[in-house]
């Protein structure tokens, strides 16, 4: 069985035995296997292909070059697009991360309670995103909002929040960092706890003040996490759509102004039926995810400790 | 010394309060909201309270929308992905782990590449393959493309790999197969990990928005989130009944969750630590 013994034997004529197991094999990945190639391999190819294409509504492809491509660059609403998708996700993930951090590191102490705490800080990122976007609709409502009231005990005369395409955007942010503050703080948390105790015995000797250790110890040690944690975040924030159609929706006149890429992606492929204008939206929107990635893979070599 | 620790620790307390206050207020605000009457729901200044428990929201949502129908609809989605989703992982896992032969690296590192593709790429092809199977508006429509998961294979296989060899040559040995191996000695290992993917899935097929919404218009076969993106539409400002649909929306998960917590929690945690 182990890996040497079948090097060997495959330069031989594989026996019964391991062609049999072979078999088994393909037996085991065959469902999973078929499945992701029928519904996300030859997707992905075809998606490409559509990309060259102009699909009309009856799906029938003609090939059209890098019009589409051509048409994205003069798409009037692409650079608020980008605009939108990078200030969403340049604000949530760090602000995000730096709120998880935070608890995590008051969760990280000796104080009793913290189960409780940790479980009631998960709460929101085991609810209904669309769920969500609803109350918090409410709550930032121009007329019945809560938040408005809040803000008249302080003298402040609230506003329309999410009807005004200046604020609209804001209000997604707040929500979408509320709805992750619980879910990363329980990945860093578990990073923190699994650094050994030593460090910080030695640090307690030198006399190093809570502050100190915390960048100077915690931070460096966590980075690996960190750096899970804002790559997966920001992917996510890239993605950006449920929250956004909820709680601003396509009748609400601020919608056109949070327009992100996947809102611009959705309303070509299948509010206005532009497929192949969308396909190329899409692939658009991958390549800079990639570059994105690679920036956050060559810059980690700078900050991320992995020893 | 010691008077400072107990000031500090009482201060990350209320730290930590004022921050379970914003987290839990919006769920508060919902239940309260859909218990009121839609004339208290406009009031000014608001009452925090409802002033009586009145049920009619709840009964309304169910009347309007096919509401129980979509609840159905969803329970149904989320427990089919879910059984076929971990079974197809499962196996598929053990087979990458566990088993040589030939192309598995090729045909592994393949399907690996989904997980680094953002999901809209994937949109457009799928609706038309759907489409093309006459699956539009109907439950296996919703749940097809997600019976099938590159991140869920990879997650188990992760589990698979870190136990150890011997388990499987004493019994191969003995002349079991690699079928009756997979089922009576490596599932029960791999527990953790299965009911980790369990969570995960099911947290996912519940929530799901974008994919539903596109594929079924018609509200007797929709799942519960775009049913409540209805029920916004069409009653834009009656609040409560909207609170109404989204407190039973969302009461399951919670519900599943304060049962598993422990296994919701350290799944997250280890997404983080194996990933």
């Amino acid at each position: 069985m182990s890996s040497k013994n079948t090097l060997q034997s495959t330069r031989k004529k594989p026996s019964r035995r391991q062609k049999q197991d072979w078999f088994a094999g393909y037996i085991f990945i065959a469902p999973v296997a078929i499945g992701l190639f029928i519904f996300y391999i030859i997707p992905f190819i075809q998606n490409f292909w559509f990309s060259f294409n102009d699909v009309n509504k009856f799906n029938v492809a003609t090939f059209v070059g890098m019009q589409n491509y051509q048409d994205l660059l003069k798409e009037p609403d692409l650079i608020l697009a980008l605009k939108n998708t990078f200030l969403y996700a340049l604000i949530t993930v760090p602000i995000g991360l730096a709120l998880s951090l935070f608890v995590a590191a008051l969760l990280n102490t000796k104080i009793k309670g913290t189960y409780f705490y940790r479980t009631i800080y998960f709460l929101p990122s085991v609810t209904m995103a669309a769920a969500v976007a609803l109350v918090w609709k409410l709550i930032f409502h121009g007329e019945f909002g809560i938040l408005n009231e809040v803000l008249k005990l302080f003298g402040i005369q609230g506003e329309s929040w999410l009807t005004n395409p200046h604020t609209a955007l804001f209000c997604a942010m707040i929500v979408a960092i509320w709805g992750s503050v619980g879910y990363n703080m329980v990945i860093l948390l578990a990073g923190m706890q699994g650094i050994s105790k030593s460090y910080y015995e030695a640090a307690e000797l030198d006399g190093a003040s809570p502050a100190r250790t915390f960048f100077k110890i915690t931070l460096p040690l966590l980075s690996p996490t960190i750096f899970f944690v804002s790559i997966t975040g920001l992917i996510g924030a890239f993605q950006v759509f449920d929250s956004l159609y909820m709680m601003i929706g396509p009748e609400n006149p601020a919608f056109n102004a949070v327009k992100t890429m996947n809102v611009l992606f959705y309303q070509n492929a299948f509010m206005y039926g532009y497929k192949g204008y969308a396909a190329a939206i899409s692939i658009f929107m991958f390549v800079i995810i990639m570059v994105i990635t690679v920036i956050q893979l060559i810059a980690q070599k700078k900050w991320v400790n992995y020893d | 010394m010691r008077k400072a620790h107990k000031r500090n620790h009482l201060l990350i307390h209320i730290l930590l309060i004022a921050g379970i206050a914003i987290t839990v207020f919006p769920f508060l605000w919902m239940v309260f909201t859909s218990f009121k009457t839609l004339p208290e729901s406009m009031q000014i200044p608001p009452t925090i309270l409802p002033e009586s428990i009145n049920w009619e929201n709840y009964k309304y949502v169910l009347n309007v929308l096919p509401f129980g129908r979509v609840y159905l609809n969803t329970i149904v989605v989320t427990v089919i992905t879910v059984l076929i989703q971990v079974l197809f992982c499962t196996m598929a896992a053990y087979g990458f782990a566990r088993i040589d032969f030939p192309f598995k690296n090729a045909i592994f590192i393949v399907l690996l590449s989904i997980l680094m593709v953002p999901g809209q790429i994937f949109l457009l092809p799928q609706y038309l393959i759907i489409q093309n199977m006459g699956l539009l508006n109907t439950l296996p429509g919703l749940f097809l493309p997600n019976l099938f998961s590159a991140f869920g294979t990879f997650l188990l296989r992760q589990f698979f790999m870190s136990l150890p060899k011997e388990l499987e040559e004493a019994a191969l040995l003995d002349g079991c197969n690699r079928f009756q191996i997979f089922g009576r000695i490596m599932l029960p290992l791999v527990q953790s990990g299965i009911v980790a993917l369990v969570i995960f899935t099911a947290k996912f097929a519940w929530n799901d928005f974008m994919w539903p919404l596109i594929v079924n218009t018609d509200p007797a076969k929709m799942t519960l989130a775009p049913a409540l993106s209805l029920l916004k539409g069409q009653y834009a400002t009656n609040f409560p009944v909207q609170m109404a649909g989204a407190v039973m929306s969302v009461i399951p998960m919670i519900v599943l969750f304060f049962i598993f917590q422990k296994q919701f929690i350290e799944g997250v945690a280890q997404s983080g630590i194996k990933g």
